[in-house]
């Protein structure tokens, strides 16, 4: 895949840009507000109210377990299913308005396409549906199906794609036409590590055009590479809601210590909360300016400083403290996920990928997935 | 309120995929199939015994009119099995998911879906019906009441019939959806036979179970109309010895089906969509 967003429908993309610019500079309304938005399926509960903002030009991470009422979120966003109660506005118009889905692009967590069809056709279908202009098709696809990587397959019916190229077609499509706002639900799911890669690259691009990016995901190490923000999703709440720098500004040190018995536990504890893992002895939470105190303090009481390195928080340590605390959710409706939902640590390697079983929300309401 | 662009953009989708998954062609191939037989055999009857005389016109009345049914038959299936796929699996598969995502809504989709596989089925029933037709005339010289509304009382029936799986297929499975709107063609079929028989002979709990089966699923009155359209004049009945009152009663006979019961066609399928509307956009995607 190529890694920079279109396009080579530079030549039409002006129009779109200013009406863009237009969009992003309309009384600074977020691109997605979302209050008390709550989704039920008979007495499933799947969404038990969604509260949050996503802000324009920036890349939200939307992360939960399997079961969160993550993709039920997505799709009450997108106008495809409404809410029991609660209100939101995508792109300053009221959830369900047809109007302003010209402007967004959608890669469903389910990506199929007419199987019949070659991706040329899908992506001309895509322009038709999402009425642009019929002089910018041709511009429009051709960037879509180099971004993607398929311009060798332009001509191929989809139904001889494998899934990741038809989750790299589903990406193409959500691109045409330069929308303000991108809604990727699990967007990698299906790719290679160099396809992954490739998102990262395409998403990273998006935020430089100013494109607000809304990520479904589950997948820690994707979310904490590319997005501005996160939202964390459980039961159907929104538990937190906060900005990557936030993340990482909880630091802390570890400091690998020899010495008298229990010296250093016991200095350690005024500065912060304390974990032993072997020789290392980590500090969370302690002020970076402290830490030479520290040093200082535990070299004077005789303990042996071996080294000192410093530690942050992974997503993926928040996110699990952060769902390992039961909420106080009180509805009276049965909440969907289970206590075993996990999220998934993206493996170093990456090689990993398949995303969960469905949405626990989706599952229980029968929705069919194949 | 629904612009047509949005429907008229499924419509020509819809007829894309029916010529690419060849649905055209094979229709086309059984139509030239079933035109060149029909000629063939018609014209061996016409050797066998000239058709001039009232019970050799008769005769081939009987047999042209069974054609028109096995036609009729052809025609209801094609828009069963054309009709119950055409919403359900979308949604199961999650193509659908992505289309709904852009500027459209689940009222355009389904009435794309209906126009683009009713042009279909209305193309074929016209073409293939009087192409038909005409090979029988060609062949024995027959003139049947009314050739030229044959046809399309027939394309009328195959309308209902479609409307009534896609209306299925909003909520039903596939196969199921199939099954029932089969099964709702047969019935209504034979009530309608009933229904003659109770006109017959005066029975009117025959005949207003047939008069609720017509209103339930009018598919009969119009295959009646068309029946009625293909039999021959009421003078040639006499001359053959036939009570033409009675002979309109019969299952391969008919009357035309009048404006009342054209007019509730168009409502009943009016109607239907309007509720596989609702259906659909209540369903979860």
């Amino acid at each position: 895949m190529a890694s920079q967003v279109p396009s080579a429908a530079t030549t039409t993309a002006a129009a779109g840009e200013a009406a863009s610019a237009v969009a992003k500079s309309s009384g600074g309304e977020p691109a997605i507000e979302t209050r008390e938005l709550r989704k039920e399926y008979g007495r499933i509960l799947a969404l038990a109210g969604l509260t949050m903002t996503v802000p324009r030009g920036e890349v939200f991470g939307f992360l939960g377990p399997n079961g969160a009422g993550k993709t039920t979120a997505v799709k009450l966003l997108l106008g495809l299913s409404k809410p029991t109660a609660g209100e939101g506005r995508v792109l300053g118009a009221p959830l369900g308005d047809v109007e302003p889905r010209r402007r967004i692009g959608y890669l469903p967590e389910l990506f199929r396409y007419q199987g019949w069809m070659s991706a040329r056709e899908v992506l001309a279908l895509h322009c038709e549906l999402a009425r642009l202009p019929r002089a910018e098709w041709e511009p429009e696809i051709r960037a879509a199906l180099e971004l993607v990587g398929l311009t060798d397959r332009a001509d191929s019916r989809t139904e001889t794609f494998s899934k990741g190229m038809q989750q790299r077609l589903g990406l193409g499509v959500a691109l045409l036409g330069r929308p303000d706002l991108v809604v990727l639900d699990e967007p990698t799911s299906a790719l290679d590590p160099v396809g992954r890669q490739d998102v990262r690259a395409i998403i990273g691009a998006l935020r430089d055009r100013g494109t607000t990016v809304f990520l479904n995901s589950h997948l820690l190490t994707e979310v904490e590479r590319v997005c501005d923000r996160v939202a964390i999703v459980d039961r159907g709440r929104v538990v937190a809601e906060l900005s990557m720098a936030e993340l990482t500004r909880e630091s802390g040190v570890g400091i690998r210590v020899g010495g008298p018995d229990g010296i250093g536990r016991e200095v350690a504890a005024r500065y912060g909360r304390i974990r032993l893992d072997g020789e290392w002895l980590y500090v969370d939470s302690i002020a970076e300016a402290e830490v030479p105190d520290l040093v200082a303090e535990l070299v004077a009481r005789g303990a042996a400083i071996h080294a000192v390195v410093p530690t942050r928080h992974s997503l993926e340590e928040r996110f699990m403290s952060l769902l390992a605390t039961p909420p106080d959710v009180g509805d009276t409706a049965e909440p969907v996920a289970e206590a075993g939902g996990q999220l998934v640590a993206e493996p170093v390697t990456e090689a990993g990928g398949e995303p969960g079983a469905a949405d626990g929300a989706e599952a229980a309401a029968g929705k069919g997935r194949p | 309120m629904s612009s047509f662009e949005p429907i008229a953009i499924i419509a020509r989708l819809t007829l894309r995929e029916a010529f690419r998954r060849r649905l055209l062609w094979v229709l086309v191939g059984l139509t030239a199939l079933i035109v060149v037989l029909t000629w063939w055999a018609f014209g061996r009857i016409a050797e066998a015994s000239p058709i001039t005389g009232a019970v050799q016109i008769l005769g081939v009345s009987q047999v042209t009119v069974m054609l028109a049914f096995m036609f009729s038959f052809v025609l209801a299936m094609t828009a069963v099995f054309a009709g119950s796929p055409a919403i359900g699996p979308d949604i199961e598969n999650g193509l659908l998911l992505a289309m709904l995502a852009r500027p459209i809504r689940r009222s355009e989709v389904m009435l794309g879906r209906w126009f683009g596989l009713a042009v279909v089925l209305v193309v074929y029933a016209l073409v293939a019906g009087y192409l038909e037709l005409g090979a029988v005339v060609l062949a024995t010289g027959y003139a049947p009441v009314d050739p030229l509304m044959a046809p399309l009382y027939l394309a009328g029936e195959s309308l209902i019939l479609l409307t009534l799986a896609i209306v299925l297929s909003t909520r039903v499975a596939s196969v199921a959806g199939g099954a029932v709107a089969v099964v709702g063609y047969g019935l209504a079929w034979m009530a309608g036979v009933m229904g003659g028989v109770g006109e017959a002979f005066h029975n009117d709990l025959l005949r207003w179970a047939g008069i609720l089966a017509r209103l339930v699923l009018p598919s009969d009155v119009l295959w009646r109309g068309s029946a009625g359209a293909l039999s021959p004049p009421d003078s040639t009945l006499g001359a053959a010895g036939v009570n033409a009152a009675i002979y309109r009663f019969s299952p391969f006979s008919g009357t035309a089906p009048g404006l009342p019961w054209l007019a509730w066609s168009i409502v009943w399928v009016v109607g239907a969509l309007a509720l596989g509307i609702v259906l659909l956009r209540r369903r979860e995607l």
